[in-house]
């Protein structure tokens, strides 16, 4: 079960995934994301600080607008993991295809 | 020691699958790095077996074993009477690729590959074994 929270601060849309996404709920990730894109964000923050799980079905969601962000000129930051969430995203090298930072305030430079 | 887990082949219930595992490994004080990796590998297994061989009809069901001695590899048995799919023989496409195409799968066969140590399968009695083992650290 996934709750999703989006807070617009300084011309920046940030999401906030909480709790758990896996095949169940990823979609709500999905469409959450095409929501801000549709809204004309082109920076877009994704708050994990209370994302306490996350399965090859949301790490999908992610890698899926990869392409298109570049196309578009869309920045995507995601901040804030715990352990064991960045673990899952190491495992398979994803740290080095999306931008993963610690704080809030490194990811809100990593786009100005 | 054995614990075993009847599921109905509905995705909602993969949170159930998860706090099973996560629930009856720290009976045994497994490390809880090693925890989290092979919840999600279980996770993804039992994912990919409700939505590709029981297309998430909640009526049919297969059974999650999972084996924890202090000191041995774990073992869990993912027992089913659906179609097989060998997971040794898919070859998962490249990242980029995934990228490239939007596919959103071989992610989680790429996890499961690269968290656990054995995967085989087996069949008997006319069911499918899958069984799948990790060396683990125990606090």
């Amino acid at each position: 079960m996934v709750q999703i929270k989006r807070i617009q601060e300084e011309g920046a849309d940030i999401i906030v995934p909480i709790g758990e996404i896996d095949a169940s709920s990823s979609i709500e990730l999905d469409l959450t994301i095409a929501k801000s894109v549709g809204e004309g964000f082109t920076k877009i923050l994704i708050d994990c600080s209370a994302l306490e799980y996350i399965s090859s079905a949301g790490l999908g969601v992610f890698m899926s607008y990869i392409e298109e962000f570049s196309d578009k000129g869309i920045q995507m930051v995601l901040f804030a993991m715990n352990d064991k969430v960045l673990n899952t995203f190491e495992i398979l090298g994803l740290s080095e295809l999306l931008t993963i930072v610690q704080t809030k305030d490194e990811a809100k430079r990593k786009v100005s | 020691m054995k614990y075993k887990y009847k599921v109905g082949c509905s995705i909602e219930n993969l949170k159930g699958v998860r706090d099973f595992v996560r629930v009856s490994l720290q009976k045994h004080g497994v490390s809880d790095l090693d925890i989290s990796e092979v919840v999600l590998a279980i996770d993804e297994m039992c994912s990919n077996l409700m939505i590709h061989a029981h297309h998430c009809n909640p009526e049919e069901l297969f059974e999650l074993h999972v084996i924890a001695d202090k000191g041995e590899p774990l073992v869990f048995e993912i027992i089913d009477d659906g179609s097989v799919f060998d997971i040794n023989r898919f070859h998962e496409p490249e990242l980029g690729n995934i990228i490239h195409e939007k596919r959103k799968g071989g992610l989680g066969i790429r996890l499961v590959k690269s968290i656990m140590d054995r995967i085989e399968y087996e069949q008997s009695d006319g069911k499918n074994i899958c069984r799948l083992s990790k060396k683990v650290q125990f606090k």
